[in-house]
């Protein structure tokens, strides 16, 4: 963006309160995010909701900032609407905050807040309050966005990792690896890696839709940092089970199969930002499958699993186990740190 | 074809089982213990599943076969001293960044600490490293096998035509064929049949691995990384020794040419010289690895920077060494899962996803 009032890039002067401060906030996010909560401009949001209520935060921080299907932006608002989701709630309302190195280019502040405000438009929440920060070069790396969302539970009882039980049937939405390997490669130039995009999307409706179809869900999570194979460990330590799913049934595309296979990672511990899994009983399966491809998130939906008692083996409680495709087992464990590319 | 998926087909996979256990029964049910030697074999047949599907007389070790693990203790310790220094600038594959050294840092801790550590995908990317941070010396760590020297040659001769001044590289890479000789020399090692590293045998072909049938009557069977791939090898190798007819063959021909990659072992011959190396849990091994040429020992970090290989002790407990000569399963190391875990690794076989150790742990299922 290139008005009169407005600097090619981000200086201090920007966040320090005053003038500069106000031009920064109506230039560009008042611009963009326009709506009457925020436009009172009051010291805080004045909100109207019902009933128990869900709430997130989460501090995004992302290299590069743009990315083949979506940005920084995008996640700042899919992953927050997503984390309010998975409790069972419709999210309304996000704050956010900005935390904005000196220097940054203003064009780029503006295409990531323009993301922001479109990713929220589509997902039907309002960004009601705000903040920004300018901090020296050096003190962060570009730009850091904290969002915190807030929504109303509309499922009784509310999903949990708690939840899942001996007999239930694990679902996922889709794709797995798409947005891990998407961002990796573009951030470390990996041009042998092509046509990966991130799978950057709200969840929210399709919550809705699985909800009202299916009554309850015992689980419902949404495979982030950690991947499919962190989220599932997590669940099966939190309700006491063992999980196993089976490999040939887990979609992953071919260009992100190939990639991971070229740099020695594994696509079931990589990101994803527009996928959720849900479990639930065995008998309400074929229903939620429907409800998701019913989403244009959810067309690759598919049933890749059961949660297991850890008394009738083969795992102990807290264990995955993944079937291979030539029918051996093993362990789907929890991952260490990040998974670093490796010598050949 | 699909090179996908044609060589993970389970119905194919199943055959070659069944012909494998064939093989077996024909020889009598004699126990086959068989070592591969490469970290991407390694974690293919925990991977895959296949390790759960063999048949019980088959016993599988994982050798020498991880770069990383097999970094003497002496080395890493150098390059974790090296990255302590002012205005030098290490760029390194990610696997090492973890590797402890004897005090228990590693180049994480480095990191946190200011070191200038850069995580590179290709040997090239160490080059505009140096080119743009003229002021500081770029190390690359050179650790690999004859798979990675190669590449690291190439990139040496592309700073010498660019005329870099500031790029050198820390010459630690290993030859398998050396390995393979020491581990059947060993008179405690009891392996049967090799399954010949896939990647390492696109650069070297067959000859260096002929001596293995030929003088130690033990077979060798290039593999590739499909679960039919191993399976195929597995079976070939039960049935020469079935046949007691051991030989060096190839079962990857569709990467790897009988006859290797000469181009490649030209630059390899222009740029490095075989020398001595230690290896971890091994110890020293007769022209195993590969030093600086001195046409190029302006690019030689060890020369450059005055370096000499640190005494240090070996790590209380740790029996990587016995685990990487298949004398001894990771979980029958006393450290395995209590001290030595992929949180806390105090064996490098626990740090690299290639690991044995760092396989078992995160695949092994029990029962």
């Amino acid at each position: 963006m290139s008005t009169a009032t407005s600097p090619a890039t981000v200086l201090l002067d920007c966040g320090s309160g005053g003038k500069a401060s106000q031009r920064l906030i109506a230039d560009c996010f008042f611009r963009h995010f326009h709506n009457p909560i925020l436009s009172a401009m009051d010291d805080a949001a004045r909100l109207d909701l019902h009933g128990p209520l869900a709430m997130s935060t989460d501090s995004y921080t992302v290299t590069p900032l743009v990315f083949p299907g979506g940005s920084i932006g995008t996640l700042a608002v899919h992953g927050t609407v997503n984390d309010v989701s998975m409790l069972g709630a419709r999210p309304r309302y996000l704050s956010c905050g900005f935390i904005i190195e000196e220097g940054l280019d203003f064009a780029l502040l503006d295409r990531v807040t323009a993301d922001m405000a479109a990713a929220a438009r589509a997902a039907g929440v309002l960004i009601v309050t705000g903040d920004t920060k300018v901090v020296p070069r050096g003190a962060c790396d570009k730009l850091f966005i904290n969002t915190t969302g807030i929504g109303e539970i509309i499922a009784d009882p509310a999903p949990s990792g708690h939840r899942a039980r001996p007999g239930d049937v694990v679902l996922i939405s889709g794709s797995m690896g798409d947005h891990g390997l998407t961002v990796m490669a573009r951030r470390e130039g990996l041009s042998f890696v092509s046509d990966v995009a991130s799978d950057s999307a709200p969840l929210n409706g399709m919550v809705e839709e699985l909800l009202r179809r299916t009554g309850d869900i015992h689980v419902l999570r949404d495979p982030t940092r950690g991947g499919l194979a962190t989220t599932l460990n997590e669940i099966a330590g939190q309700s006491g089970v063992s999980i196993t799913v089976r490999e040939a049934d887990i979609p992953v595309r071919e260009n992100v199969k190939n990639g991971c296979s070229f740099l020695g990672l594994d696509p079931l511990y990589l990101a994803n930002e527009g996928k959720l899994i849900c479990i639930l009983p065995q008998e309400k399966a074929e229903t939620a499958l429907e409800a998701m491809r019913a989403s244009p998130y959810g067309a690759e939906a598919a049933a890749i699993g059961t949660v297991l008692d850890p008394d009738d083996g083969p795992a102990k409680a807290g264990q995955v186990i993944l079937e291979t495709p030539i029918g051996g087992r093993r362990l789907l464990s929890m991952l260490e740190g990040d998974q670093l590319p490796r010598i050949c | 074809m699909d090179y996908t998926s044609a060589f993970r087909d389970p119905a194919l996979c199943r055959g070659l089982l069944e012909r494998l256990a064939r093989a077996l029964d024909a020889g009598g049910g004699k126990p086959l213990r068989f070592m591969e030697v490469c970290g991407t074999h390694t974690v293919a047949i925990f991977q895959s599943g296949l390790r759960a599907l063999l048949p019980p007389s088959v016993t599988h070790l994982s050798g020498p076969g991880c770069p990383v693990c097999v970094t003497h203790d002496a080395e890493v310790a150098m390059f974790l001293n090296l990255a302590e220094r002012d205005s030098v600038r290490i760029a390194t594959f990610g696997d090492l960044l973890r590797v402890p050294g004897p005090d228990g840092r590693t180049l994480k801790h480095a990191l946190a600490a200011g070191a200038r550590v850069d995580i590179i995908y290709s040997p090239l990317d160490a080059l505009r490293l140096a080119a743009g941070h003229p002021g500081e010396t770029v190390v690359f760590l050179g650790i690999g096998f004859e798979t990675t020297a190669p590449t690291v040659a190439g990139a040496m001769l592309m700073a010498r035509q660019q005329g870099l001044k500031n790029f050198t590289v820390l010459s630690f890479h290993k030859l398998v064929p050396p390995a393979l000789r020491a581990l059947l020399e060993d008179p405690e090692c009891a392996v049967d049949a090799f399954l010949l590293p896939g990647h390492v045998s696109t650069i070297l072909g067959l000859e260096p691995y002929r001596f293995l049938a030929g003088e130690y009557r033990t077979p060798g069977v290039v593999a590739g990384f499909d679960p039919a791939d191993i399976l195929l090898a597995l079976c070939l190798m039960a049935e020469q020794r079935r046949d007691d007819a051991p030989a060096v063959v190839n079962a990857y021909r569709r990467a790897v040419d009988d006859n290797g990659n000469p181009r490649a072992r030209a630059v390899l011959e222009q740029v490095f010289r075989p020398a001595d190396a230690l290896w971890r849990g091994i110890g020293r091994i007769p022209a195993s690895g590969l030093t600086i040429a001195p046409d190029f020992a302006d690019m030689d970090a060890m020369r450059r920077l005055d370096l000499v290989l640190p005494e240090v002790k070996p790590i209380p407990g740790c029996k990587c060494g016995e685990v990487l000569k298949g004398k001894r399963a990771p979980d029958a190391c006393p450290l395995f899962g209590k001290t030595c875990t992929p949180a806390n690794p105090v064996g490098p076989c626990m740090v690299s996803t290639e690991g044995s150790c760092a396989a078992y742990y995160k695949y092994h299922l029990e029962g």
